[in-house]
Formats: C-alpha cells, structure tokens, sequence
C-alpha cells in the first residue's frame, strides 16, 4: 500500500506529535510544582488540586501511549534507550507512580501518610518529572554512550544486543549542560502553560492574580532556556546519514539545515513559537483575556513536534550513539518491519475518533469555570 | 561487554514477578468491579429509585481507589519490557509492540476520558450520558485487558511471525493469526475471572454490613446483584478454564505435564483431583513416584487435553525423551533439539559473517540451514534437559488449588443466588454463611493469582516458548541495579498497598449514605 520509507516517516510523525501532545499537558505536572506557592490557604489548595486532579489521567495515557507507540514503531529504541538509561527512566518512572495515587488518596481518611505526603509527591511528580523528560529527549540531539551489535544474540554467553557504555545508566545525561537547558525549558514551560490553565478555568479572584503573575515568572527563564537550547542545537554539530550506504558522520550545522531543507517544518516551527508568545503576551498584557491556555498549548503541540521531526527527518540519526557513530538509530534502522507498521497504520486511522470523543468529554464537563462551592458540591472531590 | 549473569537474570524475574503480581492485585477488582457498578446504574436509569444510585456511587468511590492504584503499578509493568528485558523488545518487539500500542490508543484513553465522566459527571451531564460513560470505563478496561492479554498469549503460543536474520529479530507476516484461539481464550478466563473477584468482594463487604445489622436494604441489593453476577462468572470461568487446559495441552505440553505432576505419560491417562507431592523425588528420571498420595479420576485428562478418552498424554519424561507420536508428527528429544538449537545459533553466527564478507553463496546456504532449525532456536541456549523443566510442585498445587476454589465459588454464588430470591428470607440470620461469604474476599484473589502462576511459572524456562529463554532475554545492567530497583518498587507498592486497604475500610465503615 506504502512505501516502506513513507510507513516509517508517518510512525516518526506519530511519535513527535505524541511527543508535542506530552509536552503540552505536562501542564499538569507544572501546576503539581504550584500548588504551595500559588495558594495562601486550604481552600485554594483544594481547588487547585481539584482542577488538576480532573485532568492528569489523560498526561498519564499520554505518556503510555507515547510508550507503547514507541515500542510498536521503533522497538530498537525501546530497547537501547530504557535498558540502557536505566536509572533515567526509572526515575521518571518513579515519580509517575507518586502521582498516579495522590490525587484519589490525598483527602480520604485512612490515607496513613497524611495528606501534605501525597502532595509533595505532587510536587516531586512536577519537579523532577518534567526536568529528567525534558534531559532525556535532548540526548536525541546530543547522543547517548552506547553501542550496539545484532550478532550478539548468537552468543550464548553474552547475547545481550545493546550495551551502554557506562555504569550510570542515563545518569550521565546530567552531566551534559544542553540537556540541562532543555530540561528546565520544559519544566518552565509546563509552569507557564498551568499558570495559563488556571487562568482560564478558575473563578476565583486571588488565585488569578497570581496565576497571572506566575505567568510572566516563569515565562521569562523558559524563553531562557530554551532559546539557549535551540540556538546551541541549529549551530552545533549534528548526526547526518549517509542515504546510500546508511554510513553516520558529523555534520556542521546539521539540525539547522534540516530546518533551512524542510520549509514546512520551519513554517510550523515559526507559527508554534508565534502561538505560544502570543498565548503568553495576551495574558501577561491584557487582563481580561483568557485564552492563553489554548494558543500556547497549541503552539507548544506544534513546536515540539517539528523539533522531534528535526532530530529524526532528512536523513538524521534521532537517537545518536557517541562512542561509536554506527550503533546510532535511525528512523530506518530502528523500525518495524514494513507489514507491522502497515497493521499500526491501519489502526492509527482511528485516532481521530478517539480525539473527537475527547474533545467531547472535555466540553462537556467544563461548561462553566470552577470555584470552591462547585468542589464542594461534588461527592467525588479530591 | 557483560556476561550473562544469572543472579541478573533471577533478580530482574523477581521484579517482574513482584510489578506484575501487585498489579494483579487491582486489576481483576476494576475489571469485576466496574461491570457490577455499572449493571446497579443501569437499574439506577431503568428505576429511577434513588437507592440504587446510592449504591452505585458506594461502589464506584470504592472502584476509584483501586483504580488509581492499578493504574500506578500498570505504568510500570510496560516500560519494564525496555528496562529490563531489552533483548526481548528488540527479538520479538515488532509483534510484541502492536498490541501494546493498540492498548495504548483503544483502550486507555477511553478508560480515562470517560471516568473523569463517571467521576465527576453526575451534575454535569445528562443522566443517560452518564449511564454511557459508566459502560464506556468499564468496556475500556476490558478492551485493555484484552490486547495486553493477546500479548501475552502470544507469548506462550508464538504465531504469525518469521525469523528475519538480517534484522536479527522475528516479524509479524499476520496479524490475525496473533488473534489466535489462545489468546481469546485466555482473555475469557481473565475477565470472567475477574469478575468472581468483585463479585465476591461485593458479597464479603454487603455480608459485613448484614452482619453488622446496617444498612441493611442496600446491603439485600448488592447481594441480589453480586450473586447472581457471580454465579455466572464463576461458570463460564470454569468452561474457559477447561479451555485453557485444552490450548495448554496442544501448544505447551511440558506445561500440563507440570500441571498435572505428569512423569511418565499415558494412554487414557487420569486426572489429579486432590494430590500431595513426595518429598522423595528429587530428578525428573530417578523413577520415584512423584505423589505421596492422590486422588484421581481415571482416563478424564485424556478426555480433558484431548477431547478423547484414550489419548497418549506426554509425561516429563517422554517430552525429554521424545519419540512419541504428536500431532506434528514424532517429537524430538532434548538432546536432538538443543543440536539443532546449537546449529541455528551457529549458522546465524555464520551468514551474518558471510553477509559482512559479501561472501553471498555461503550466507544463502547458512540462512537455508538457519531456518531449517529456527524452530529449536530457542533450545540452542539450554545447557541440560533439567532447565527445560518448570518447578513441578509449584505449577502444580498452583493449578490444583485455583480449580477447587473454583468448584467452591460456583457452591458460595449458587447458593447466595437460592437464598437472594427466596422471599421473606431473613438473611441477616444466617451469621456463619456471612462469615464464609466475608472470609472469601481473599480467597478470590489467592485463585486470581494461583492462575498467572500456573500460566507463568509453567511456561519457564521461556520467555517466548521454544524461541527464546529468559537468560537471553534481559538487558545488560548490574544485579546491584535490578537489587536496587527491586527493593524500591517492594517498599513502594507494600506502602502504596497499604494505604490502599486502609483507606477502602474506612470507607466501608462510611456506608452509603453518609458519602
Ligand atoms: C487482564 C487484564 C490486565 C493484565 C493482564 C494487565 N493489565 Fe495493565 N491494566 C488493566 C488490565 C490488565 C486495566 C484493568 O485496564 C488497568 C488496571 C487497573 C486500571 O486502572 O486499568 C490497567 C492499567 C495499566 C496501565 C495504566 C494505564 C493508564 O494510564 O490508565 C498500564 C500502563 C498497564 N496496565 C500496562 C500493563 C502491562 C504492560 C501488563 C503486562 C505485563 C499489564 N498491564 C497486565
Ligand atoms: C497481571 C497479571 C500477570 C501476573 C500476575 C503475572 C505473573 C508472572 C509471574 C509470577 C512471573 C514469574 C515467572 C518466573 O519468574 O518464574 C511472570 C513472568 C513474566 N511475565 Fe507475567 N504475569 C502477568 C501478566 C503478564 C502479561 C500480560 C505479560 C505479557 C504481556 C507478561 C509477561 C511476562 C514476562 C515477559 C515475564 C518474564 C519474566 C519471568 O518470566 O520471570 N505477564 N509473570
Ligand atoms: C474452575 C476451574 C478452573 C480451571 C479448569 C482453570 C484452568 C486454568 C488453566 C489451565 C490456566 C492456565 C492457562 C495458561 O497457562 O495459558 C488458568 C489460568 C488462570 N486462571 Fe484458571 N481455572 C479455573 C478457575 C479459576 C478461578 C476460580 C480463577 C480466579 C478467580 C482463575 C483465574 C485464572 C487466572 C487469572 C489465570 C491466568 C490467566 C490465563 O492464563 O488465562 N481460574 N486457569
């Protein structure tokens, strides 16, 4: 039906729109990380839980679909970057299992930790858990210490295939300053974007005033930071491919050709970084706008999935192995086999359907802003 | 580069065991759970008598709290294939991978858009698009468990896949073969299994209230429902159960062979009802009767594995010694498999050299041997016939006790059913019935979990039956990281899990009408 290149192009598209969808609902975990400084009493604490709480399920989902698309399309990448990014990985993994307990078990009695516990986890989740995915997604551009060789599962005494290079296991990846900048880029980002959400769905004025303070806090070290990562990343060396022989070498200015060779890319790298300025300014400017939330989530979606594509089109290693240039993965070494990812396609014909059901369901719980008097009507409050 | 280490390997099967088994814990309670919350709501729709509604949101804060628990182990459990059995991923991910994907996309984001619905949607919508999203959860749920559970199936009976030694992996050549037989049928055992589960937990928590003379029409109510939710389960379980056995029989004879305490293996060959396992026998070949006592039905394995009452069935003895007749023809013995094991291994050694020599001839004519033997693949790694055996004893009271508690909860639900529709019956009467209907909660889970050993433990030494053993299916990290993990996740989930029970009792204390 498809070309067997066009397949794994379409899955790289998945995966970095996945990946942009994730980013922008790490909201959620931006506001975990606010919910001691925003408020000044309980009151307000349980309504930022509240909203939240309404919303971290489907961040959640996210980041296991992101997962299990990963493995579907690119299992040579499942492999080699969690085995081999042990420690990173499980961190990240670590602090999504605090999460997904807290917000049920926070207010119920019996809960035996107490309530303050459940909510640094919260807080943890927030802090650590878009800081350690922001460093592992910029070792797609600056490369990780690993190697790998097929023929070792023939082996029967060491037939493991992908080996990391190093006894830290991914912690390494902190060592390394661009990973930092991107890191804490997201982690600023996705404060922004929860100072944003606030903003537009809660009906209460202190909590506003400072959502809307927070905005430009935070707003200004993610330009920081990001600016920093994305200028280092378009000057910096990149990992080219040779198309013919498969042949990795380093290139100067990789990733800023490969924004200057795929104008769209760049068009939707432009417009993303517009949308989310604009969602940021409008509410920075103008008090009585709202809609921040939208432009910059929009934007964020945008931006970040022309920056995955960046890192895995035009003849790209997205997941680079520095010790040995041969071992990195490429969108055409790394796949699936052509018929697997004509039977993923197949089913991906149905995710619109299951955004337009979401999009539903999100209507038609959030007709109104909410206050504390809605959270204290509802049997179900966290 | 790292040798294979076996502690690793031991050490990385007991975190997989410990994630996979504490989300066992939660699982087959949302799955029950969810279906007998949803029937009240129906009633609730169908009725309008507020009653049932209570009832419903009684159950359904309970749901939420196992909910979020078996969603935080669950994470865990998916990425735990990269982390720690990463060769695995790669040899096998490109079936393995689909389902779990799919999983990703149908199923778990239906589950979360509509419990948020479900949650916190009684005044927000409509009370029909309430009812909906209660189904919707709960058939979400269902569907996840149904691609993840195709995975595993796939697992024990690898299909609709072909060795690609240039990749060094094997891909998918049909997608509906991975749907197979097996995979249905362990689906319907699953879910209907699960749903004993919540049935019984249903029954237990409404008998304590019975028992504690509160709430007493809510607690009639829930009884009505549970029982007779329950006794259909608890049948079709046992029919899917019978199922399972017959898919074991044909595809993993070792298996039943273990499950069964099968050494040496019989024409109408009888079924262990209640055995005890000697102490004496130490080696699969030393001749020792394997039981200290037992009572069996004759021929009714034959009849069970075979749907015929005369049938040869294979002991561990005769699978190690090969030679008798199957239905792909004369087995193999270990020795002879383990060669042509050796062989494939080697000849992929061979091609992939002939292929970096452009040597083409040769690389053409190991690959032609390399196919010829890729069926005992998974052999060539085996070291002695010993470790192609699973642990006997466990398999087997495993096994045993998960069909008697079986028997059991079809008795406890048929006679709950009786006595739930019998008019004028005062329930609360019956103290000592209660008290059995409360002690069973964990009964349920105890014959839960006894089934994923028996399909687990009795799968061993494989990872992917016949292809690929666990010792080649891990990643290459240090024991002390496996060890380190390890303790975390026990600490963790042991916390986690306890938080969990106390919150839920106190909640029962709550009642349903104080919410
Ligand atoms: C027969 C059912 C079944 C089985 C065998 C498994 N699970 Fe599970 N899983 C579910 C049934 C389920 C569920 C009923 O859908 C859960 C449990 C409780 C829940 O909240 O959803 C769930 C939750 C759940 C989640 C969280 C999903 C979310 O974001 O909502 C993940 C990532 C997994 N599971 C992954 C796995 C993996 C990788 C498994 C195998 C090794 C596994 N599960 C075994
Ligand atoms: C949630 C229900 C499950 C339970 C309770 C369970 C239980 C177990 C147990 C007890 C083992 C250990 C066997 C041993 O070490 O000897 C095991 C291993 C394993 N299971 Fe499962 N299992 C479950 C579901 C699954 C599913 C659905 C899959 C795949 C889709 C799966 C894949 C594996 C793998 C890869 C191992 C390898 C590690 C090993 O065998 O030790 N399990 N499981
Ligand atoms: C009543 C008679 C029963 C029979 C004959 C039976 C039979 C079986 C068999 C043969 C297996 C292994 C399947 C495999 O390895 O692929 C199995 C697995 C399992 N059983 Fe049962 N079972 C019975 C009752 C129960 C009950 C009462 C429960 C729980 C409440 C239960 C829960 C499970 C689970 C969770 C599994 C693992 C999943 C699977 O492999 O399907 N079973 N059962």
């Amino acid at each position: 039906m498809f070309t067997y290149s066009f397949l794994q192009h379409y899955w790289w598209f998945i995966i970095s729109l996945l990946g942009g969808i994730l980013t922008f609902l790490l909201f959620v975990q931006g506001g975990q990380s606010m919910i001691f400084s925003l408020s000044k009493n309980e009151d307000e604490r349980r309504l930022l839980i509240n909203v939240l709480g309404r919303k971290w399920e489907y961040t959640f989902t996210t980041l296991v679909t992101f997962g299990g698309a990963f493995f579907a399309s690119f299992p040579l990448f499942y492999s080699t970057s969690f085995g081999g990014a042990y420690w990173v990985w499980m961190a990240i993994l670590f602090c999504f299992i605090i999460q997904a307990v807290s917000y049920e078990f926070q207010s119920k009695p019996g809960n035996t930790y107490g309530k303050t516990t459940y909510r640094v986890f919260l807080f943890i989740n927030g802090l650590l858990g878009t800081i350690l995915i922001g460093a592992a997604v910029a070792t797609f551009f600056t490369g990780s210490d690993f190697t790998i060789n097929k023929g070792n599962i023939a082996n029967q005494l060491a037939p493991v295939i992908s080996q990391w290079g190093n006894e830290w296991h991914g912690l390494e990846a902190l060592l390394n300053v661009r990973n930092w900048l991107l890191g804490l880029a997201v982690f600023f980002l996705s404060r922004t974007s929860a100072a944003l959400f606030f903003v537009n769905r809660l009906n209460n004025e202190n909590l506003e005033i400072n959502a809307r303070k927070a905005v430009l806090v935070n707003a200004l070290p993610f330009l920081v930071f990001f600016l920093s990562f994305v200028i280092w990343t378009l000057l910096a060396e990149g990992f080219a491919v040779n198309p013919e022989t498969g042949i990795v070498f380093m290139e100067k200015y990789k990733y800023f050709f490969n924004l200057i060779q795929m104008p769209v890319v760049l068009v939707l790298f432009l417009l993303g970084v517009v949308a989310v300025l604009w969602g940021i300014g409008g509410t920075v400017f103008n008090k009585n706008f709202k809609k921040g939330i939208w432009f910059t989530g929009v934007g964020t979606i945008v931006t970040v999935c022309s920056l995955l594509l960046l890192a895995g089109y035009n003849n790209t290693a997205y997941y680079p192995a520095t010790p040995d240039l041969q071992s990195s993965l490429t969108i055409f070494n790394s796949s699936s086999s052509e018929f697997t990812l004509n039977a993923m396609t197949i089913v991906s014909v149905l995710i619109p359907f299951v955004l337009a059901y979401i999009f539903y369901a999100w209507r038609s719980m959030e007709k109104n802003r909410t206050d504390i008097a809605d959270i204290n009507s509802d049997d179900h409050a966290y | 580069m790292e040798l294979l280490d076996v502690s690793l390997v031991n050490w990385s099967r007991a975190q997989f065991t410990l994630t996979a088994m504490y989300h066992w814990i939660f699982v087959p309670l949302t799955l029950g759970l969810g279906v007998i919350q949803a029937i009240m709501e129906t009633i609730y729709y169908r009725t309008g008598d507020e009653k049932w509604k209570q009832a419903t949101k009684f159950w359904m804060t309970l749901f939420g709290v196992n909910f979020a628990i078996g969603v935080a182990t669950g994470i865990i459990l998916e990425f735990q294939f990269g982390t720690n059995w990463s060769n695995y991923s790669w040899f096998v991910g490109d079936i393995f991978g689909a389902p779990l994907a799919i999983e990703g996309i149908l199923a778990f984001f239906m589950e979360a858009t509509f419990i948020s619905i479900m949650f916190f949607g009684w005044n927000k919508v409509s009370k029909k698009f309430h009812l909906v999203s209660t189904w919707l959860t709960i058939l979400g749920a269902t569907i996840s468990a149904f691609w993840i559970l195709v995975a595993n199936a796939w697992m024990q009976h690898p299909v609709g896949m072909e060795f690609n030694p240039d990749t060094v992996r094997n891909e998918m050549v049909s997608f509906w073969e991975i749907l197979s037989p097996f995979a249905v049928n362990k689906f319907l055992h699953s879910v209907w299994s699960s749903w004993i589960v919540g049935s019984l937990f249903v029954l237990g928590v409404s008998a304590w209230f019975l028992l504690k003379k509160r709430d007493i029409d809510f607690a009639k109510k829930s009884i009505k429902v549970a029982a007779v939710f329950g006794l259909t389960a608890s049948i079709l379980t046992a029919l899917s159960g019978d199922g399972s056995a017959y898919n074991v029989a044909q595809h993993q004879p070792m298996k039943l062979a273990a499950m069964e305490g099968l050494y040496d293996g019989q024409k109408g060959a009888e079924l262990v009802a209640f055995g005890i396992l000697s102490n004496e026998k130490k080696t699969y070949n030393d001749n020792i009767d394997p039981f200290a006592f037992k009572i069996a039905f004759p021929k009714a394995l034959s009849l069970l594995a075979y749907r015929d009452i005369d049938a040869f069935v294979p002991g561990v003895n005769d699978i190690i010694k090969g030679g008798y007749e199957s239905k792909n023809g004369v087995t193999l013995s270990f020795v002879e498999k383990q060669a042509r094991g050796k062989i494939a291994l080697q000849s992929l050694t061979n091609y992939k050299k002939a292929v970096a020599e452009k040597d083409t001839a040769s690389a053409a004519s190991h690959k032609a041997t390399l196919m010829a033997n890729y069926d005992y693949f998974g052999y060539g790694y085996l070291d002695k016939p010993e470790a192609s055996i699973p642990k006997v004893n466990m398999v087997f009271y495993s096994f045993h006790l998960m069909v008697i508690l079986g028997m059991f909860f079809i008795a406890i639900f048929g006679i709950f059913t009786f006595l739930s529709f019998k008019n004028n019956l005062q329930l609360e009467k019956l103290k000592w019935l209660l008290w059995i209907a409360l002690l069973s909660i964990p009964l349920g889970y105890v014959a839960s979990q006894l089934g994923w050993l028996v399909a687990e433990f009795g799968r061993q030494p494989w990872a992917i039956q016949d292809v690929l053993p666990l010792s080649a299916s891990i990643s290459s990290i240090s024991t002390l990281s496996v060890q380190i993990t390890f303790s975390l996740f026990f600490i963790l989930f042991t916390a986690l899990l306890v938080a969990e029970v106390r919150i839920m009792v106190k909640q029962i204390g709550k009642g349903p009408h104080q919410e």
